[in-house]
């Protein structure tokens, strides 16, 4: 995984809550048997919509998206979280994620921040009234700045060192894997398997 | 100081843990599908990785298969591919796989416990976030993604942060015709779609003990509705009954030792839980939702709510987009809202009590004349069983369509999906915007709710025929 330090994009103010991951990606685009061409499905319904923000231009080469409260809701697909990244995106902002996104975020590279909603009102304002204007979003410090915006952003510190470190998670567990063996040596005997 | 179930069933798989570190949870059962397993198998391939524990694992194709004509090759050559992928990987990495054909396919939450795989005190995962279904059996069962899915075939593992623990305790009994779908869509408007975050919820009380194992399915299953990381119930006599003599059940000494263990699966008299939430059973109508996530619901009996009765900004703008969306206009009775499709069916209500329940309103009525009823099996063993009970027949003759097994026109990735503008009535969990087809208009509601809706065309229940 690539480390993530710090980065600096244009923002995109998406004001909608509750963006259900079938919102981000519907269904029918989820028949890939790749990690990459996602992109084509991000945002699917409202992409035919002129006045939908990355329609506009000066947003399109967003990568630093702010959203409204429970983002990626619904559906465990990591297809959500790698079209947001097949399109761009490196970092989204909302004060409120569903679990599975998040994690998917974390595992996947791409930084879910959660921020308080007034700083997201704010921000939203700022880049509604300076289209095109970028977002920093630095995850040593935690913070994101954006004109004269500076906030702090929450990620939990496992993530964040792992996402700062570019460190593979499998990579990680298996190092533990005596620990494994001798956890699955007490297990039940009556316990179900599969053959 | 007393455990809750959770805590419990949490500490019994603690592999280990670390300062500043998630714990790492052994996974008892992986469940595996066609579309969010074959970038994690490609993971494995690459980093020259093995599934470690193939006998914990399961796949089944559901998502994207079709539900006619099973039989023959998979039309959609981009869907064939995807379930092709599943069947080279489950060969390739000696992982069982129940195809489309098989006896045993069907939607994977089905599948597990019907198999008598779901068993109390587990660990389960799936990459699908209906896992929480599983929880019906007082395991922690949740969903994952691919990159999780990928660590957990290698490791049979993930790292874990502990979630808080949630009670939400239901007094009394539910009212005759009222169904658990009724209760968790009511649980849902209460607490909105974020209420649960970030605990694993424990449901409990009367109106639970009361419930079959399958009504307890359908609460745990749309746990993740309200953003619960799972939800579960303690095991008990209904627990062991269903799972006894299932296929995959322990035998002989094996399922004393078993049961002996799940006795003690129950939250201590002295535990406490991080918060709490009573519902009054006796209270809850039949429940159906307006909007577009599935915290938008009122009671049948009433009308499409205003957006202006919202305190909350935020709501107030989601309601006024999800009217407009759902084409309502507020203040009509939900009772006048026209369905065009019912579709009963899902891992919410596709399992076998549901087609019972389903069949015994139909029984001597007719679908409405404009409406269509798609009635799809969860699983191939519920099909057969609704066919063995003579229930397709009464499906059939009353103008349904009577379905192969699969997940269907609950997420429309298959071809069973809504036109542009077209309405359901849907048993399933989910009413997001295009959820069962681009801009597709879906009311969730109960089986009950659903028959009784077919037959008159408008959402209804059965006391209205």
């Amino acid at each position: 995984m690539e480390k993530f330090t710090r980065h600096t994009g244009v923002g995109v103010p998406l004001r909608r809550s509750n963006v259900d991951t079938d919102q981000i990606i519907p269904a029918v685009y989820l028949k890939r048997v790749t990690r990459t061409g996602f992109e084509d499905g991000l945002f699917a319904a409202w992409r035919n919509d002129p006045d939908f923000v990355l329609n506009k231009p000066e947003y399109a080469a967003g990568s630093v998206l702010v959203a409204g409260p429970d983002f990626g809701t619904g559906s465990s697909r990591e297809h959500a979280v790698w079209a947001l990244q097949n399109y761009g995106f490196k970092v989204v902002l909302s004060a409120r994620f569903a679990d599975i996104f998040r994690g998917n975020s974390g595992k996947a590279g791409l930084v879910a921040g959660q921020v308080d909603e007034s700083i997201i009102e704010q921000l939203w304002a700022h880049l509604e009234s300076n289209p095109g204007a970028e977002v920093t979003v630095d995850l040593e410090t935690r913070t994101v700045t954006a004109g004269d915006i500076e906030a702090d952003f929450a990620i939990d510190d496992y993530t964040r060192w792992r996402l700062l470190e570019g460190l593979d998670d499998i990579g990680i567990t298996l190092g533990h894997a005596d620990a494994i063996t001798e956890f699955e040596a007490g297990r039940p005997a009556w316990k179900p398997v599969t053959q | 100081m007393g455990r809750t179930l959770a805590e419990k069933v949490w500490d019994e798989h603690v592999v280990r843990e670390g300062d500043g570190e998630p714990s790492l949870l052994y996974i008892d059962l992986h469940l595996i599908h066609e579309v969010t397993s074959p970038q994690a198998f490609d993971g494995l391939r690459l980093a020259g990785r093995t599934v470690r524990r193939p006998d914990l694992t399961l796949a089944t194709e559901d998502h994207n298969v079709p539900t006619l004509d099973w039989d023959k090759p998979i039309a959609d050559p981009v869907s064939k591919t995807q379930v092709d992928t599943l069947r080279r990987n489950a060969e390739e990495f000696g992982v069982r796989l129940h195809p489309l054909g098989d006896v045993e396919q069907g939607i994977v939450h089905v599948v597990g416990p019907q198999l008598g795989l779901t068993q109390p005190g587990m660990t389960i995962v799936c990459g699908d976030s209906h896992t929480s279904t599983h929880g019906a059996f007082g395991a922690i069962a949740f969903g994952i993604g691919t990159s999780e899915v990928e660590h957990v075939l290698a490791t049979q593992t993930l790292p874990q942060a502990k979630p808080k623990t949630m009670a939400v305790t239901v007094t009394g009994s539910l009212p005759e015709g009222v169904t658990s779908k009724d209760l968790i869509l009511t649980l849902i408007a209460k607490t909105g779609t974020g209420g649960g975050q970030g605990y694993i919820v424990e449901y409990r009380g009367d109106a639970i003990r009361e419930l079959s194992m399958e009504g307890r399915m359908t609460i745990c299953n749309m746990s993740i509705e309200w953003g619960a990381k799972a939800g579960l119930i303690a095991p008990d006599e209904t627990t062991f009954a269903y799972i006894k003599d299932k296929p995959e059940a322990p035998q002989g000494a094996d399922w004393d030792a078993a049961v002996a263990h799940w006795r003690t699966l129950v939250t201590d008299d002295d535990a406490t839980y991080d918060a709490e939430i009573v519902l009054d059973a006796s209270e809850v109508t039949p429940f159906v939702t307006w909007g577009t996530n599935p915290g938008q619901g009122v009671p049948l009996g009433a009308a499409v709510p205003a957006p202006t009765e919202f305190a909350d900004a935020d709501e107030r703008f989601a309601a006024e987009k999800a009217l407009e969306y759902m084409g309502l206009t507020a203040g009509t009775p939900m009772r006048d809202v026209k369905v065009d499709t019912v579709f009963v069916g899902s891992c919410t209500n596709g399992r076998i009590e549901d087609l019972r329940l389903a069949a015994s309103i139909l029984e001597g009525h007719q679908v409405a004349a404009d409406t269509r009823l798609l009635v799809v099996p969860g699983s191939v063993r519920v099909r057969m069983q609704a066919e063995a009970e003579g229930l397709d027949k009464v499906f059939i003759e009353a103008g349904a369509e009577w379905r192969g097994a699969g997940c269907s026109m609950c997420l429309g990735m298959n071809p069973d999906q809504l036109a542009p503008g077209e309405r359901s009535a849907s048993t399933s969990n989910r009413n997001f915007e295009g959820r069962q087809g681009k801009g597709g208009r879906t009311h969730l509601v109960s089986v009950p709710v659903a028959a009784a809706t077919a037959i008159r065309g408008t959402l209804s229940s059965p006391a209205d025929l």
